[in-house]
């Protein structure tokens, strides 16, 4: 970080005004000269806190596809895949016991065995062969699909939000004032506040033993060197399995969120492939904190395009993934090597 | 001796066909999509087809009916190349179909290069297809998107009293079409549309465009359908908005009622419009619900014939009957049957269909209204219908020309309501 700031005085200037001026426009009371030219201040917070959430959403998904390919080199094509099962599996899960929260372990676990098998048995026995690995990735994503077809048929799901999260919630925001001249706080959905807090405690949870316990320091000396890291007498292949179970059972866990609030379908797993590869490419291959500001990034001008440009707003996607890889091939966040 | 029998051979063979004539099967090719997003009620599309030819007997004009199906998806291209190969290869006479908007926009282009074959449309429900440089042998029996939307405008406005209205739809033809068979309709009544948002095809979070709908409005019309229209109830519940509701055609169908889960709750109580309701109490639905239950095993159609079913039915029904009135005559270029469907009048479980003269058809609109049934599944109930509704929306054709195509900002709402 300091780094950064020494070497390129001038762009760090800019991020953080531009941060500043963010920050200012989500806390400050608006005037209603700006509310003439940007809109109403609730349309603008709302699309913002849309995006945030939408990113957490994101993150999760795009977290576990960028850590196992930081670590094995493999574009897990069926990553999609697994993120739809597991908001099927979680769907059902918290139908039958009429618990939310209990379809999260379930789907975790549920999810991270599948993730198992496929290391174990797919991608285990076509190690470094990166191309064949990837068309077997696509080869199983399709036959997920199909399976998935069979099993829960063609029509949406969406999953009961519990009673404690339903409705809205007061954000200590100032979203306006009303006729009478007091001050109006946002209104915002209680269920993805609470998802957009879980994304972050998972974030930094991951942060935290990806940088302070053991098991972080092999993984991260595995993403560095994984023939040396073999040859000092690591279990490379244990750490390999750990890995892929926890992308895995995250991906699954995103499934029940976006199940929740946005809704399952065949197709979804292909949209959410594709969220997550442009997430990875804008943040950067194999980087935790690049998943999260490439989400962030990606949710936010899915948002406010929707609200301020709807016509162009499918582009805006596209066009950041095309500036980064036009001036930062390796992603915002990325090494190259 | 040997010369007289090659002349009466060939003789024979000259005369046999014109003789058999009488007996010949009369082929008629179904295009139907029964791969993507439309195949369940593609297929339903068949059975239905099947359905009307069997309660004849398998008869028509006094000669026997065979049916060529032939598979789309969706796509216009392959559309055209489907039909292609029913009319070149399958030899078929008259073409039922196709199914989706797109798509009979392509065949009506089609149908131009084949004069001679009547092509009769399944169920596709663009506005252009049979108002934007028709095509002479292109016949359509079911209502357009436009003519969907009508009537829903004035029930609102006068039954429920809803008088100023914002409205959120899909930003591709249909959004557009549809909405404005419903807007002219409100607009007239006297309704007035504040504002107008449109959200592309596949957006899955709305949480901004929730924002920014006004709170000082009666009802918000919904012109989504599908999974966009799930993703919207859904996070619209979740924001704890509780406006009444308008449903676009697609916005309360199968798709979205048959989904599992809570955000369709968010409809009941909505009114919407369309081909059809469930429940029409009218003698010839119940009779024609009656004869599709006992045609087919519960296991192998629908509880209610879907919207692409009963096109279809309504579609085979006005070629049966367009048979029977030139029985079976196809001679000189199907010319007497064309003139037969153009000026028939047709009895459909949907009520009486006639033509324009763009051959679009002038039918009856339902108006129904999302309601939670007793096993807690949600249905459509019938609460009003609007008959003889023209493609004009009841204008003539050149204030309905001069309005213009639909699009985001096509109809004016002032314009039409005098303001």
């Amino acid at each position: 970080m300091q780094e950064f700031f020494q070497k390129r005085p001038i762009w760090s200037g800019i991020i953080i005004l531009v941060l500043a001026v963010f920050i200012w426009l989500v806390l400050a009371p608006w005037s209603p000269e700006m509310e003439a030219v940007l809109g109403r201040k609730r349309v603008f917070l709302n699309a913002v806190f849309g995006g945030v959430t939408l990113g957490a959403l994101y993150f999760l998904v795009a977290a576990g596809f960028t850590l196992i390919f930081g670590l094995m080199r493999n574009v897990n094509l069926a990553h999609g895949s697994l993120y739809l099962l597991g908001g099927y599996l979680g769907f059902e899960v918290s139908e039958r016991t009429g618990s939310w929260l209990l379809a999260f372990p379930v789907v975790f676990v549920l999810v991270g065995l599948v993730g198992i098998v496929l290391q174990n048995q797919v991608f285990r026995r076509m190690e470094g062969e990166e191309l064949r690995q990837t068309m077997v990735t696509i080869g199983i994503s399709v036959v997920l699909a199909d399976l998935m077809l069979w099993s829960w048929g063609g029509q949406s799901y969406t999953i009961m939000t519990p009673d404690w999260l339903s409705g809205p919630a007061e954000l200590p925001i100032v979203a306006g004032t009303n006729r009478d001249g007091d001050t109006v706080y946002l209104r915002y959905p209680a269920v993805r506040i609470a998802i957009l807090i879980a994304a972050i405690v998972i974030g930094v949870l991951m942060w935290l033993i990806l940088n302070k316990s053991r098991l972080g320091m092999l993984i991260r000396a595995g993403v560095d060197d994984r023939d040396m890291l073999a040859a000092s007498g690591i279990r490379i292949q244990w750490v390999f399995l750990a890995v892929f179970a926890f992308g895995a059972g995250l991906a699954g866990i995103a499934g029940i969120v976006g199940g929740t609030f946005q809704s399952l379908s065949p197709g979804e797993d292909t949209r959410f492939l594709l969220a997550s590869l442009v997430v990875v490419i804008v943040g950067g291959m194999g980087s935790i904190p690049g998943a999260a500001i490439g989400a962030v990034l990606i949710g936010l001008s899915e948002q406010l395009g929707l609200v301020y440009a709807p016509t162009y707003s499918v582009v805006v996607t596209f066009l950041i993934m095309v500036a980064v890889l036009a001036f930062r091939p390796q992603g915002l966040l990325g090494r190259t090597r | 001796m040997r010369k007289s029998i090659y002349t009466t051979v060939s003789l024979l063979a000259l005369v046999v066909p014109s003789v058999a004539y009488a007996n010949d099967p009369i082929k008629i090719g179904v295009l139907v999509a029964l791969e993507g997003a439309f195949a369940a009620g593609g297929a339903d599309g068949v059975r239905n087809v099947e359905l009307a030819i069997q309660e004849r007997g398998g008869m028509a004009g006094g000669r026997p009916i065979e049916i060529v199906v032939a598979p789309t998806d969706t796509t216009p291209d392959n559309a055209v190349r489907q039909a292609r190969k029913l009319v070149e290869q399958d030899g078929v006479d008259i073409v039922i179909g196709p199914l989706s908007g797109s798509e009979g926009i392509a065949i009506r282009d089609y149908a131009k290069t084949v004069p001679e074959t009547t092509i009769i449309n399944g169920i596709s429900g663009a506005l252009e297809t049979t108002f934007v440089d028709p095509a002479e042998n292109f016949f359509r029996f079911n209502l357009d998107g436009a003519q969907w939307g009508q009537g829903l405008g004035t029930y609102v406005f006068e039954e429920k009293g809803w008088q100023r209205i914002a409205a959120v739809s899909a930003d591709y033809s249909f959004g557009y079409t549809n909405f404005l068979g419903f807007a002219v309709d409100f607009c007239r009544a006297g309704g007035d549309i504040v504002e107008r948002f449109w959200v592309p095809l596949g957006s899955s979070d709305f949480g901004g465009v929730i924002a920014s709908l006004p709170d000082d409005v009666d009802a918000i019309y919904l012109g989504l359908g599908g999974t966009d229209a799930i993703n919207f109830l859904n996070q619209y519940d979740q924001a704890g908005a509780d406006t009444n509701l308008i449903g676009g055609t697609i916005m309360a169908d199968a798709t979205v009622l048959s989904s599992r889960g809570r955000a369709k709750e968010a409809l009941v109580g909505t009114p919407t419009s369309g081909a059809f309701a469930p429940d029409n109490p009218d003698a010839a639905w119940q009779a024609y619900l009656a004869s599709y239950r006992a045609a087919f095993a519960e296991g192998d159609r629908f509880d209610v014939p879907s919207l692409f079913g009963v096109g279809y039915y309504v579609a085979t029904l006005a070629a049966l009957q367009g048979l029977d009135m030139v029985e079976g005559d196809l001679s000189d270029g199907q010319s007497a049957l064309m003139n037969a469907l153009s000026t028939m009048t047709l009895e459909t479980p949907l009520g009486v269909v006639e033509l324009n003269e763009n051959r679009q058809a002038t039918g009856t609109v339902f108006v129904t209204e999302v309601v939670e049934g007793e096993d807690g599944n949600l249905a459509s109930v019938f609460r009003a219908r609007a008959d003889g509704v023209t493609q004009t929306l009841g204008m003539s054709m050149e204030d309905f020309r001069a309005m213009g195509l639909p699009s985001r900002t096509t109809p004016d709402c002032d314009a039409l309501a005098g303001r």
